[in-house]
């Protein structure tokens, strides 16, 4: 009568300390440029090594440009932290997929695309949307530098064992709704620290009829409730996603995988400590006001009034909304817009390109909008162009940039500017994760087509 | 930052009343491009802290001389948001030692007891009395005992428990950190990896 979840954490189980944290094994480390160099800097300070290496993958992909990956990054010390990934990892014998490498791209990307990301494992990096890997059918959460350290030393981590949470998504999709829509909605619900203290299981018709990328998504956004992680079972849809995939399993060890993948399911009777349902016909395209990702409403629906907020959440809404330039009770539909980010490793696979293209096809960029339209690595940017995605794409006046981050969180030049609005599909709307002052409004790629195409926030199904 | 025992710490506060503080707002991404933990706290809450020509916002708490101290008490959900350690490392940095809130996000609060910084979760109406204590008198101390898992708001004598993991707390007494432990048990991790071959990969 198990979970899902403690099959694998209990799998994975080296030992206990009494009365404390769990020693967990982890089998896979994925290392970005940015939490890892102190990380790296302390094994050293130590006399340590990385324990199991061949364990351990990194890339960079916060730092990154979305421009002339060819050239050196202009940024000195974006460049210094780039350029002390890759010497970390040629000291330690890490595998690094450097820019312009194939197979460089955003972690959370690069990951599930190339195999990396099996069913059953255990993953961390340090980074909190670590939560996609989940998809696949792994425990994968987020962790800070001291714990990237502790598996670097050890291939283990410390950790309390999360209490479990199974969200139920019944019924079906209306047309114009897409995963990002169920996760946006989901939060809304929970608020954003709904899940703390949390281990999510997704599951319901919704959820097991989503694609692998629309898995990948709503596992991805768990984290923006609170969640340590979010999940789903194995099914035939992973198994098809994974086969041929390069570090996927092969032959007769694809055959031995996929009997262990099969038992990985929560058995009939497993007790979560909590369950909630939700219906998926209930769901519209959503978008974000407010400056966390639990601020979110459907896209025709209006904005809280400041007297159905708690009292001890009135400073923080006002702040909010305050920031945001919107009053409460207002509704944002028509509202001016100036930029769209397509792309971060919550909409920046080959599925979010198909719909953003789907809905641009044959029309044009409303000129004042300045779009940045960045795949969420080589392999989905290489994907646009064996199905043509890109020539639509440029037809309807945009241009496809390097993979990387980007705007999402704004570390490199995609920065939007103060007081300027943005239809972003990426994770997070907290006031200045696009640039100092930058107003971010969370959508679905299909919202964000929309907003590209008429300059103001739009029903996209209006435009299908 | 790193390994200073914690036993009894009496302070003054600094009082931040928001809810779900992220750690985007505690420190902004682009100040993670260091190499180092080094001068986080000089951006400990960079955009509420500094306008954009860099001068102090003198609205903002950390810029009131009214307000001081080893403890910053916050609304409800601090933390919430990425990973980065570095939201840990500017609230030592600054000089906290001690973060009190009715709820902390997951990952920051690990980072901060990584740090030596302790979250303390308290009620809602503890926190509340708190903060109109603070408005009251600034000079309002509050007492944490690590020892005895006590926060004492000196100024009503209301004292509260808190909750923390006995792992953790010996931990923070001695000064130690997890390394040592993982490594003590090289023995443990080679013979789960020998039994456990199905996760290799």
């Amino acid at each position: 009568m198990n979970t899902l979840f403690d099959k694998i954490w209990d799998a994975h189980l080296v030992t206990k300390v009494e009365n404390g944290p769990t020693q967990l094994y982890i089998d896979r480390l994925y290392c970005h440029e940015v939490t890892s160099p102190q990380a790296f800097s302390g094994l050293k300070a130590r006399g340590l090594k990385p324990l199991r290496p061949e364990k351990i993958f990194c890339m960079p992909d916060h730092n990154t440009p979305t421009h002339d990956q060819d050239k050196e990054i202009e940024d000195e010390i974006s460049r210094t932290q780039v350029n002390t990934l890759a010497q970390n990892a040629k000291e330690f014998g890490l595998s690094h997929f450097g820019m312009l490498h194939p197979k460089n791209g955003i972690i959370h990307v690069v990951g599930p695309e190339n195999g990396l990301t099996l069913p059953g494992m255990t993953i961390v990096c340090g980074d909190s949307h670590t939560s996609t890997h989940g998809a696949l059918g792994c425990v994968a959460f987020g962790i800070g530098t001291s714990e990237v350290e502790m598996v670097l030393a050890s291939q283990c981590i410390l950790q309390s064992k999360p209490k479990t949470m199974r969200i139920k998504v019944d019924g079906r999709l209306d047309k114009g709704v897409t995963a990002k829509d169920v996760a946006l909605y989901i939060i809304a619900k929970m608020t954003t620290g709904g899940a703390t203290g949390y281990f999510v299981e997704y599951a319901g018709d919704v959820v097991r009829s989503m694609s692998m990328e629309g898995r990948l998504t709503l596992c991805n956004l768990s984290i923006e409730m609170g969640a340590r992680g979010g999940m789903i079972a194995p099914d035939e849809i992973t198994f098809d996603y994974l086969k041929g995939r390069e570090y996927a399993p092969k032959e007769n060890e694809w055959d031995t995988a996929m009997e262990f993948w099969k038992t990985l399911k929560s058995d009939e009777d497993a007790v979560f400590d909590k369950e909630i349902v939700f219906n998926g016909n209930d769901i519209q395209p959503m978008i974000t006001y407010g400056t966390n990702p639990g601020m979110g409403m459907g896209i025709t629906e209006k904005i809280p009034t400041l007297e159905s907020i708690s009292e001890a959440g009135r400073i923080s809404f006002s702040k909010s909304l305050e920031y945001m330039g919107y009053q409460p009770g207002e509704q944002l539909i028509g509202k001016k817009i100036d930029y769209v980010f397509l792309g971060s490793c919550t909409n920046g696979r080959i599925e979010d390109f198909r719909a953003f293209a789907s809905l641009v096809k044959g029309k044009k960029k409303d000129p004042s909008v300045i779009a940045w339209i960045v795949p969420g690595s080589w392999y989905v940017n290489n994907q646009l162009k064996e199905e043509g995605i890109d020539k639509i794409l440029i037809e309807a006046g945009f241009a496809i940039r390097q993979p990387g981050c980007s705007a999402c969180l704004a570390m490199n030049d995609d920065k939007v500017p103060a007081g300027k609005y943005a239809v972003s599909t990426s994770n997070r709307n907290f006031e200045g994760r696009q640039g100092p002052g930058a107003r971010t409004l969370l959508a679905s790629p299909l919202v964000a087509a929309a907003a590209a195409l008429t300059g103001k926030i739009t029903d996209p199904r209006t435009c299908m | 930052m790193k390994n200073e025992k914690f036993t009894i710490l009496t302070s003054t506060c600094v009082p931040l009343p928001l809810e779900n503080v992220d750690t985007d707002q505690i420190i902004p991404a682009r100040f993670l491009k260091a190499t180092t933990k080094d001068g986080f706290g000089d951006n400990l809450f960079r955009d509420w802290r500094y306008d954009k020509q860099g001068n102090e916002i003198s609205s903002f708490v950390l810029n009131d001389p009214t307000y001081s101290g080893q403890i910053l008490v916050a609304g409800k959900n601090f933390g919430s948001g990425s990973s980065r350690e570095h939201a840990a490392w500017a609230i030592a940095g600054y000089g906290f030692r001690v973060v009190i809130s009715s709820f902390f996000a997951d990952i920051f609060k690990n980072n901060a007891l990584n740090n030596f910084v302790l979250p303390i979760v308290v009620s809602e109406p503890f926190l509340a009395c708190l903060f109109s204590c603070i408005s009251k008198n600034p000079e309002t101390k509050v007492e944490v005992n690590l020892a005895d898992q006590t926060v004492n708001n000196t100024a009503v004598g209301v004292s509260e428990h808190f909750e923390i993991n006995p792992y953790k707390k010996h931990c923070l007494m001695n000064g130690l950190d997890d390394i040592d432990f993982l490594l003590s048990n090289k023995d443990k991790i080679e013979s789960w990896e020998t039994e456990h071959q199905q996760y290799k990969a």
